[in-house]
């Protein structure tokens, strides 16, 4: 049985080493495999794609996991410290800290996804069309791209929220609108070194439009540097987030965003330290992870780091 | 040199600033554009916040002409760009005063915080990316690397309460919150509006060292990231210089390694190295924002946030354009200094 085993695994690895793949699939999975292995040796960025996986786990079972609700405010027992009734602690309302984080993950899992949907698609579309077509489209376009790009994120964003109003859906969309320009120039720089490759012309040859070739043909190979460049940024959009939240500008109590809940907690700065310190560590665990996890990304689909 | 020679790098250095200008104004429209519209889609109605909500259908009409509103959009932007331009961004809500005055009289004390923040930061980050170059791999780079990823990835606002609750509340060393001890406040006569400066002038030793005091954990906290970002980017630099066959050529005729390291290698980071150090210049700039609300420092920052959360829109654009132009101002003076001193970008 066990000799059985690892005869198998010894030739799936055959398999995807071999120099000369038969097939298309055999090639991808075999560069797929030599790139997860890159990947392994980075301990770091391993480190980070678990702290995501379990912050991802802890999202989804929060009801699961946390042993009171989070909103629930129960003032007897304000401010206590950590115990082994509140792991973490309770806040100025008497509210479990540590279900208060647990529930706030969904809350950071929630802003960076939906700022990642939001900015992505419009960065790549703005950034192949430019791309694509150049002259004045890619003038235009890369001249609005470049005024977002010339000012500050957050005084930008901060200005955004300031005129829709503070709010968690309404940040979202501030990060955003301030989060799109570099995707589209990465974009643009990916279409531009490959719009004049043999292959797009053939495509072109066999009568396929603009839309098909962009669609189709260019933004899936935009795809790997693009999400390299989310990846990292990942980090930015948490502490900017927390940052709006912070400021009460971002999700609004009692919602247990962990920005907001360190602003709630500097009332208490002096006595009560668990109140500032919990949320805070969250936020910084969660944003090493995805510089570290972009990081170990970079190293293994960028082409530029191959020695 | 001939004659034509001289007469066409003067064309081709007029042209250039040429278009150099002509980005910028692009630029800068494009920001008073976005400012303009954001303007427009608050929420709020600007005649309403004037006349009242039980003013007449007349007086609010002539209100709302009286304010411009009744113009078509782009004829309302062109006003708005002349008003800009000439240092009019309105009236705060919340002080009463013109928002430039209220700019010009906070914006010291953000510039001072900023300007020691990134000394800090060159001081500290560029020898540490030199050294974790030139002992790339060692327990020193790894050290290195860690603290510069912790900059990356520490809320700003959470580590100065940290430093705050540690250095101030528990250990006592360093003073709270604000510019000055409250005690001390107002004495001085503000010349420049850098209290430091200022208290020199006045002979004020002991608000001098007081104002020291208040600045160390702020600048130090903005510095740390500043250093964290110019380590990070001094070491690749310096990596890729170090690899250069110059350097080796250099190394073969005996030349001295420090004088290859700081000299040669260094000398070559010195172009991109300003770029960056603008760079991060500007991203102090925002990151002022949650350190001046933390530390209750009375400049741009908090002047923004207080704005924000009283919805003073008037102050809010008005500090948006204000970073922003600096931002640009500071971006062009990196490219012109890049022109400069890099012969191969003439």
């Amino acid at each position: 049985m066990m000799t059985n085993k690892t005869l198998k695994t010894g030739r799936m690895r055959e398999w995807l080493r071999a120099d000369t793949p038969d097939s298309a699939f055999q090639a991808w999975s075999g560069r797929a495999y030599l790139g997860l292995l890159r990947f392994m040796k980075n301990r770091l960025a391993v480190l980070g794609l678990l702290i995501i996986v379990a912050l991802i786990v802890i999202a989804v079972l929060a009801p699961v996991i946390a042993p009171y609700d989070p909103v629930e405010t129960d003032i007897g027992n304000r401010l206590q410290p950590l115990s082994f009734t509140h792991y973490l602690g309770t806040d100025e309302m008497g509210r479990d800290i540590f279900s208060r984080i647990v529930f706030g993950s969904r809350l950071t899992l929630y802003i960076i996804s939906l700022v990642a949907i939001i900015a992505a698609p419009v960065g790549i579309l703005v950034g192949t069309v430019a791309g694509y077509f150049g002259g004045i489209v890619d003038t235009v376009l890369m001249r609005i791209t470049d005024i977002f790009l010339a000012f500050p994120k957050l005084i930008l964003a901060l200005a955004f929220v300031s005129a829709l109003g503070p709010g968690i859906e309404n940040a979202v969309i501030a990060i955003s609108i301030t989060s799109w320009p570099p995707y589209a120039r990465i974009a643009r720089a990916e279409t531009i070194t490959i719009r004049n490759c043999d292959f797009i012309k053939a495509v072109r040859l066999q009568g396929a439009g603009a839309l098909r070739i962009i669609t189709g043909h260019i933004m899936p190979l935009c795809l790997p540097s693009l999400i390299i460049r989310v990846t990292l940024d990942m980090a930015g959009i948490i502490l900017t987030a927390a940052g709006l939240g912070f400021l009460g500008l971002g999700a609004q109590p009692p919602t247990p965003e962990w920005g907001a809940m360190t602003a709630g907690g500097r009332t208490y700065i002096i006595d009560h330290w668990w109140l500032i310190s919990m949320p805070g560590t969250a936020i910084f665990i969660v944003s090493l992870a995805f510089n570290l996890l972009g990081d170990g990304l970079r190293e293994v689909l960028d082409p530029r780091s191959d020695n | 040199m001939s004659e034509p020679l001289t007469r066409t790098r003067l064309i081709r250095t007029l042209n250039q600033t040429i278009r150099i200008l002509l980005m910028l104004a692009t630029t800068f429209l494009g920001l008073l554009l976005i400012t303009f519209l954001i303007g427009r889609i608050v929420p709020i109605d600007p005649v309403l916040a004037v006349v009242g909500d039980k003013a007449s259908p007349q007086v609010y009409e002539k209100a709302r002409i009286a304010m411009g509103l009744h113009l078509p959009l782009w004829k309302q932007f062109l006003i708005y760009i002349g008003n800009v331009v000439t240092g009019d961004f309105g009236t705060s809500v919340l002080t009463a005063n013109p928002v430039i005055d209220d700019i010009l009289r906070v914006f010291p004390a953000t510039f001072e915080l900023a300007i020691t923040a990134t000394i800090m930061g060159i001081l500290s980050g560029i020898p540490l990316g030199i050294f974790s170059a030139v002992k790339q791999g060692s327990f020193f780079d790894h050290v290195t690397r860690v603290i510069g990823l912790f900059g990356y990835s520490l809320p700003i606002f959470w580590l100065g309460l940290l430093a705050l609750m540690f250095f101030y509340v528990r250990l006592d060393l360093l003073p709270g919150p604000g510019r000055v001890d409250l005690f001390y406040e107002g004495i001085v006569t503000p010349v420049t509006g850098i209290l430091m400066i200022d208290s020199i002038i006045a002979g004020e030793w002991e608000i001098f060292r007081n104002a020291v005091y208040h600045l160390i954990l702020p600048a130090s906290l903005l510095g740390y990231y500043s250093m964290a970002y110019l380590s990070r980017m001094t070491r690749s630099f310096m990596i890729e210089q170090l690899r250069q066959e110059y350097i080796l050529t250099a190394r073969v005729k005996g030349v001295k390694e420090w004088k290859v390291i700081w000299g040669h290698a260094l000398g070559n980071c010195a172009i991109p190295l300003i770029t960056v150090i603008a760079l991060s210049f500007g991203s102090l700039l925002e990151g002022s924002v949650l350190t001046e609300t933390v530390f209750a420092w009375p400049g741009l920052g908090l002047y923004l946030t207080n704005s924000l959360l009283n919805a003073d829109m008037n102050a809010v654009l008005g500090s948006t354009i204000v970073v922003g132009a600096i931002f640009l101002g500071v971006n062009l003076f990196s490219d012109v200094l890049y022109k400069v001193m890099d012969p191969r970008a003439r």
